[in-house]
């Protein structure tokens, strides 16, 4: 075991601490090519990253030493601040520098000829360095790369590109040594995999996960209501809890949640409690500003979402308060961490249920937790638009030979089985578009000289490139203004603002304003003295319950009886079973009702969210077919509730298996889940820019929606490598036919039809689900424009 | 039915389904915006490579429109191609459609902000079109009267029942008839933009394109 160097003893002694086991054990590992590190948060887990660089720099290093990458911009910042006691303690000669969209051009310029000893940075700003030709100037001197909340990177494309930079790295620094960082996972392997080159090893550390955190579900005198997201039942009990502790984060699912809690609580706030909001679509000022104010100890709770989610150690939390069912194990433990960030001391957290079914969710998950179960989703193939962007990234990075690059993408462990001609697809579109019509062989971008190296074929191409790096779609955002203000409030989806029309009213920033108009991609709106906001509802992340917890749920609702449910929800359960009846595994159960002015079926598979998904868009299929007029869908890992305008009389048809396959593949080529994912991938890819998908409805008339494209694709190149892509990556979130056929080979045509005259107590959550999906139902379309048409001509007296 | 009929000047005129205009009276069908070579031109300066197929199958539902009308006069109401150098810069394939579309009638090019000069494909190019009593030109002229233009992309959007249906239309009062885009890479400006609103009488509507072309009154900004 390797002992600290002399001054780092002293400084732990001088402090009256000792280094922690695992921050040794790093230091032990220091020569490895990868480490992981699982640690709570509040163990020392930076600082066990740093330590090994630390140490090396004793010595003096000419360059650039360590890369840290984190996931959120404001880590970086903290990191800084930091590190920054050691090295001034120890007496370090180290200059520590961020560099990620905030940095002034400037500084940024200089960096890339003068590096830091240790640079602070995103996966996008990474990137962006690495599409330099001077890059390996820069990153001449590297010796070990650290990538924080690598947990968190894990789950999206941000984290495949990352990875992706890191082989581009590795190619100019062959003996880099690369860290990564995590809070408890379910499936360690798999985060080491992602981490070191495919296919070194890479050894697995854990430090001691501390004691078992405090959790318990609130208890209300007020029972939960049967639907909805907002928990407003639980504001007087919240605010209790808020009193009795220092600092309490309340953590919500969605923006949206979030926003109307926030606003409730206000309302209810008579003490005046420094309470602030803290999501990602609030305006970067007034984050940083809520972010002060939290450093500085004046706040006594946040209301916020997933951008708190990270490890940023801020002030003195000592109660969490999720809002909403956790819906993943995982994710419960990883917020819960962020209380108490004295190590050995046990976090405290309370789980407010928003309804009766998130009871059930809240108790299903207390049990996970106790019984330390985490879950999570097998790791998916590296999605091949970023692999499209990396090539692009090469290519204006002073170029590659198609040989070499392909290698070092299969160093990459979400990529090591793409085949060759998969990559040459890839590398197709990216020179001439990959189009079966070679149009554009003239202008082709990337071209292969003498030497077999690709090149930009014009230089000035590396610009656009530069522009359109990065993975993150934020381009559907829109900034919100109050008139007469140059500050913006925040940002709220464009699709969320393309539905407002002048008058409506909603919730921004904790308050109710009134929408006037979309001026030059900025909604304008004005003060109201409305107290209720008329639209309520706007999108936000949607979590899906992991396959484990939705088992434990299922288990619990087939009790007899609920005794370790509150009074309220066992009644509630127990009103499901006379009025209806409890889904089983080896039957499907549907349930049709009106509700809102459209009928309304619900069917229960407890299939996971990516079947029920699937399911939803083949029986809209089937009902499209039918003449039911399907208008939408809505899928949650246990049902998939479907509305319509005509009333479903008998479902048993609509499960026919052949039916059902018959329209598979065209029905799905066809959705708007296709649409989405394709904008995604034809941004991220380099189809188009990433400005232009946000013009889309800010009415420019040259700017088109990619919809238009996906259809004109579909039509004239169906197999173009972009459709593949769109293909592979919508079926991420849905199942193979196989999966479907399986439910219905356990189900064997057993289909309980139950008919209620409103909505059964078991559906009812699902009519606040967030996620809904349109179904592009042409004789739907033609039929509601009919109506309304008629409606408006007649309003207007012609 | 996927017409819907217009009185412009005391001018029986068909919005069609498609976007199209057709005057049987004058056996005449005009369509707008066409953007013909978008892909090219926006591959050529620089910008991604789209799906290259939006001239064919922009051709391709004139030729349809063509078919269903049999018309004597097409007049083309400018934007017919999305530069000069993507007018030349069409396939043989493409050229030889529209020469064959041409084939045994009058075509007329109008000349748009887009393709301000003659094209080498035949045809009749103008700055306008006067036809008694109405006029074709490219951008609509405030004032005029008995006018057909095109330049704006129109589009409407109407909520119903919780969905909000957006379409490419037809706008007209009683001054003029502005087209919607034909072409297949076009977007829409919406009717709310101020250029639409300040250009419309307070009492127009909008004939939004699709399936079955549906009037609405023209959506106004009220805030």
């Amino acid at each position: 075991m390797s002992t600290l160097p002399a001054q780092f003893d002293a400084w732990f002694a001088r402090r009256g601490w000792s280094a922690h086991p695992h921050q040794l054990d790093m230091l032990d590992r220091a020569q490895d090519p990868a480490t992981l590190l699982i640690a709570p948060t509040g163990g020392g887990k930076t600082l066990a990253g740093f330590l090994p660089s630390l140490v090396e720099l004793t010595g003096g290093h000419q360059g650039l030493h360590t890369l840290y990458v984190s996931p959120l911009k404001a880590l970086a910042a903290d990191i800084r601040r930091n590190l920054r006691r050691p090295v001034e303690e120890v007496g370090l000669d180290i200059r520590i520098e961020e560099r990620t969209g905030d940095t002034p051009a400037l500084q940024k310029k200089r960096q890339r000829a003068d590096p830091p000893h240790i640079l602070l940075t995103t996966p996008e700003s990474l990137a962006l360095l690495t599409s330099y030709e001077d890059a390996a100037v820069t990153f001449a001197g590297l010796q070990r790369v650290i990538v924080d909340e690598i947990h968190a990177l894990a789950e999206s494309k941000r984290g495949d590109q990352l990875m992706l930079a890191l082989a581009r790295l590795q190619t100019l620094r062959p003996e880099l040594r690369r860290v990564g960082l995590s809070a408890t996972v379910e499936d360690p392997g798999r985060i080491a995999g992602l981490l070191a080159r495919h296919p070194d090893p890479c050894h697995i550390l854990h430090a001691d996960p501390g004691p078992d955190p405090d959790i318990r579900m609130l208890q209300t005198e007020d029972p939960p209501p049967w639907s909805g997201g907002g928990a407003k039942y639980a504001i007087p009990a919240v605010l209790e809890e808020v009193k009795k502790h220092r600092t309490t984060l309340i953590f919500h699912n969605t923006r949206a949640q979030a926003e109307i809690f926030f606003h409730n609580l206000w309302l209810a706030n008579d003490d005046a409690l420094p309470i602030a909001i803290h999501h990602g679509s609030l305006a970067r000022e007034q984050r940083h500003k809520v972010e002060a104010a939290m450093l500085a100890g004046k706040l006594r709770a946040i209301v916020c979402t997933g951008t708190l989610d990270l490890g940023i150690d801020w002030g003195d939390v000592d109660l969490i308060i999720q809002v909403g069912a956790p819906k993943n194990v995982k994710r419960l433990i990883q917020r819960i961490g962020r209380a108490n960030h004295r190590y050995n001391a046990p976090s405290k957290a309370i789980l407010v249920p928003a309804n009766r079914f998130e009871v059930v969710e809240c108790v299903a998950a207390l049990e996970a937790a106790r019984a330390h179960e985490l879950d999570g989703d097998p790791a998916g193939r590296g999605p091949r638009d970023v692999l499209c962007q990396q090539i692009l990234i090469a290519a204006a990075g002073g170029g590659f030979r198609a040989d070499d690059l392909y290698g070092e993408i299969r160093s990459v462990g979400a990529y090591a089985d793409l085949s060759r001609a998969e990559f040459d697809a890839c590398l197709d579109f990216a020179a001439t578009g990959g189009y079966a019509l070679r149009a554009y062989d003239r202008w082709q971008r990337l071209v292969e000289d003498e030497e077999g190296v690709w090149r930009l074929r014009d230089p000035r191409a590396a610009q656009r490139i530069r522009q359109n790096i990065g993975t993150i779609m934020d381009s559907e955002l829109v900034k919100v203004r109050m008139r007469g203000h140059r500050k913006p409030l925040g940002e709220i989806e464009e699709d969320f603002a393309a539905t407002l029309t002048p008058g409506d009213t909603f919730l921004i920033a904790g308050r109710v304003v009134q929408y006037r108009r979309i001026l030059e991609q900025v909604v304008e709106v004005t003060k109201t003295n409305k107290r209720k906001p008329k639209v309520a509802v706007f999108g936000g992340t949607k979590f899906a319950t992991s396959t484990q917890l939705s088992q434990r749920i299922l288990r619990l609702m087939h009790q007899p009886i609920w005794p370790e449910l509150p009074q309220h929800t066992a009644d509630w359960l127990m009103l499901q079973r006379e009025v209806s009846q409890m889904p089983t595994a080896d039957r499907i159960l549907v349930e049709s009702f009106p509700h809102d002015g459209r009928a309304h079926t619900c069917v229960y598979g407890f299939a996971g969210r990516n079947a029920m998904q699937t399911l939803g868009l083949l029986l809209t299929q089937r009902m499209d077919q039918e003449a039911l007029m399907p208008m939408g869908f809505v899928s949650t890992d246990y049902a998939v509730l479907i509305w319509g305008l005509e009333q479903v009389a008998d479902p048993a048809p609509l499960f026919q298996r052949d039916a059902l396959r018959a329209g598979f593949e065209t029905w799905l080529s066809g959705n708007m889940v296709m649409k989405k994912t394709f904008k995604v991938s034809a941004v991220v890819s380099g189809l188009v820019d990433r400005k232009a998908a946000g013009l889309r409805k800010t009415g420019r008339q040259t700017a088109f929606s990619t919809n238009i494209l996906y259809d004109t694709l579909r039509k004239y190149d169906p197999d173009h490598v972009l459709m593949q892509i769109t293909r592979e990556e919508a079926m991420k979130g849905l199942v193979d036919f196989g999966r479907i056929e399986e439910m219905l080979a356990r189900t064997q045509g057993r289909v309980d039809h139950v008919i209620h005259d409103r909505v059964t107590p078991l559906a009812a959550p699902l009519l606040l689900e967030a996620g809904r999906v349109t179904v592009d139902s042409a004789a739907v379309t033609e039929k509601l424009l009919a109506e309304e048409a008629e409606k408006l001509m007649q309003e207007a007296g012609l | 039915m996927n017409i819907n009929q217009i009185m412009l000047a005391g001018t029986a005129l068909e919005a069609r389904g498609s976007g199209a205009l057709h005057w049987p009276e004058e056996r005449l069908l005009a369509v707008s915006d066409l953007h013909l070579g978008k892909s090219e031109r926006i591959a050529r300066n620089g910008g991604g490579f789209l799906p290259p197929y939006e001239t064919t199958d922009t051709l391709a539902r004139l030729d349809a429109e063509i078919a269903a009308t049999s018309p004597r006069t097409v007049v083309c109401l400018g934007d017919s191609f999305d530069d000069m150098a993507a007018a030349d810069g069409l396939t043989d394939a493409a050229t030889e459609w529209v020469t064959r579309m041409m084939a045994g009638r009058r075509w007329v090019w109008i000349e748009g902000n887009h393709d301000p000069g003659p094209v080498d494909l035949g045809g009749t190019h103008l700055a306008e079109l006067p036809l008694a009593p109405l006029t074709f030109r490219h951008i609509a002229r405030p004032g005029a009267s008995g006018e057909v233009s095109g330049h704006y992309h129109p589009k409407a959007s109407v909520r119903a029942r919780g969905r909000t249906v957006s379409r490419p239309c037809f706008l007209y009062d009683r001054d003029r008839l502005v087209l919607p885009a034909f072409g297949t890479y076009t977007g829409g400006l919406r009717c709310t933009a101020p250029a639409l609103q300040t250009l419309m009488r307070a009492e127009a509507r909008a004939v939004l394109t699709g399936p079955r072309p549906t009037t609405i009154p023209m959506p106004r900004v009220t805030a």
